[in-house]
């Protein structure tokens, strides 16, 4: 059994670790829809989506791990830490529920990311910036697909506007952490890394709402409860999809194709 | 005209051929079809399902019950007499330099 890596707690580290592993995980989920989407082409477009994610997330933690230096590479750092040493939003470890949560999952993180992505490419760290400008033409296609789909359910058929409505009823919550600010986000704006995520908040809100609006969905009402993926303390389901996600690397270590 | 494809069963997207115009440019080529509820869902669907491996920069979609198509049937009838038309194939003439691309 492989044992456990030891994450670096330095900011910039901690930065990149939050992108990257809700790149990685994010596809982990949409993963799961393979040879099962609605159709045949959906299927083909979620895995491709679930595969620019992964390409993300390897490019940025393969950063990560340089930035670090402890000799860390990204299959190191994604399969090998401990579930307190991931830093995804706790959005996206959630199951992956049916099409309609899929949907509204994915346009509310290809918004956010492809914000994110758009200033990093202004990025003071040379390698990130060339990440974002490739990923950032993935983003604004997997925004578009999915937004599309969001009215074609919301404004679909009863069974499709009652599933979408309450997807957004429980995804709707866990928004909030993306755009909550510390110290890590303070760095990255202080040394040019990358934006406060808090920074794209206005911008994330103004492409979203009117979306929903159009698809005739109403957020509900905002609430105290934070999520807390952000800083490693993560729902019950991540336990599970760490599992599935680890236990090839655990068993037979530095096991490749 | 063609009813193969006129899709009468409920519940079913329409069918639509796809066109992809390669890097090389030139004209599209048919690379073949999908179910996708309207035009624009016809669209995002073919650049999934056809251009993955970057077979394209340009998409054309039309849907299939649109196609008048040749009936096999008729096919003696159409193209068996050119078999021996040679004389239809311009290589009896000596081309200009110029228009080596023909």
């Amino acid at each position: 059994m492989q044992a456990s890596i030891k994450v670096s707690r330095d900011p910039a580290v901690q930065y990149l670790l939050r992108l990257g592993d809700s790149c990685l995980i994010l596809a982990q989920r949409l993963g799961e829809w393979c040879g099962h989407a609605p159709v045949l082409e959906e299927d083909i477009a979620l895995t491709n989506m679930a595969l620019d994610l992964v390409g993300q997330a390897r490019a940025v933690l393969t950063r990560a791990g340089e930035l670090e230096g402890a000799g860390h590479n990204e299959d190191q750092l994604a399969f090998l830490r401990n579930e307190r040493d991931y830093l995804n939003l706790t959005l996206v470890e959630l199951p992956r529920g049916d099409f309609a949560v899929t949907v509204l999952r994915n346009f509310a993180m290809a918004t956010l990311l492809k914000l994110l992505w758009q200033r990093l490419q202004q990025s003071s760290d040379a390698e990130l910036a060339g990440i974002a400008g490739k990923a950032v033409k993935e983003a604004r296609y997997h925004q578009q697909h999915a937004g599309d789909w969001l009215l074609r359910l919301g404004d679909g058929t009863d069974e499709s506007a009652r599933r979408v409505a309450s997807a957004l009823e429980w995804l709707w919550p866990y928004v909030a952490e993306m755009f909550e600010a510390d110290a890590i986000d303070e760095h990255a704006a202080r040394t040019g890394l990358g934006p406060r995520w808090a920074d794209v908040r206005d911008e994330w809100m103004a492409e979203v709402l009117p979306v929903l609006t159009e698809a005739k969905l109403k957020p509900p009402a905002d609430r105290a409860f934070r999520s807390t993926g952000k800083v490693g303390r993560h729902s019950e389901h991540m336990g599970y999809i760490l599992a599935e996600m680890q236990h090839l690397q655990r068993t037979f270590p530095g096991g490749v194709w | 005209m063609n009813d193969v494809s006129n899709n009468t069963a409920r519940n079913e997207w329409p069918l639509w051929e796809v066109f992809v115009r390669n890097k090389s440019g030139l004209d599209h080529k048919h690379c073949g079809s999908l179910h996708a509820a309207d035009p624009k869902m016809a669209i995002q669907l073919a650049r999934d399902v056809y251009t993955r491996r970057q077979e394209g920069t340009s998409i054309w979609v039309v849907r299939s019950d649109q196609i008048v198509a040749s009936d096999p049937g008729d096919k003696a009838m159409y193209f068996d007499p050119m078999e021996d038309k040679v004389y239809r194939h311009p290589t009896f003439y000596e081309l200009p330099k110029s228009l080596d691309h023909m």
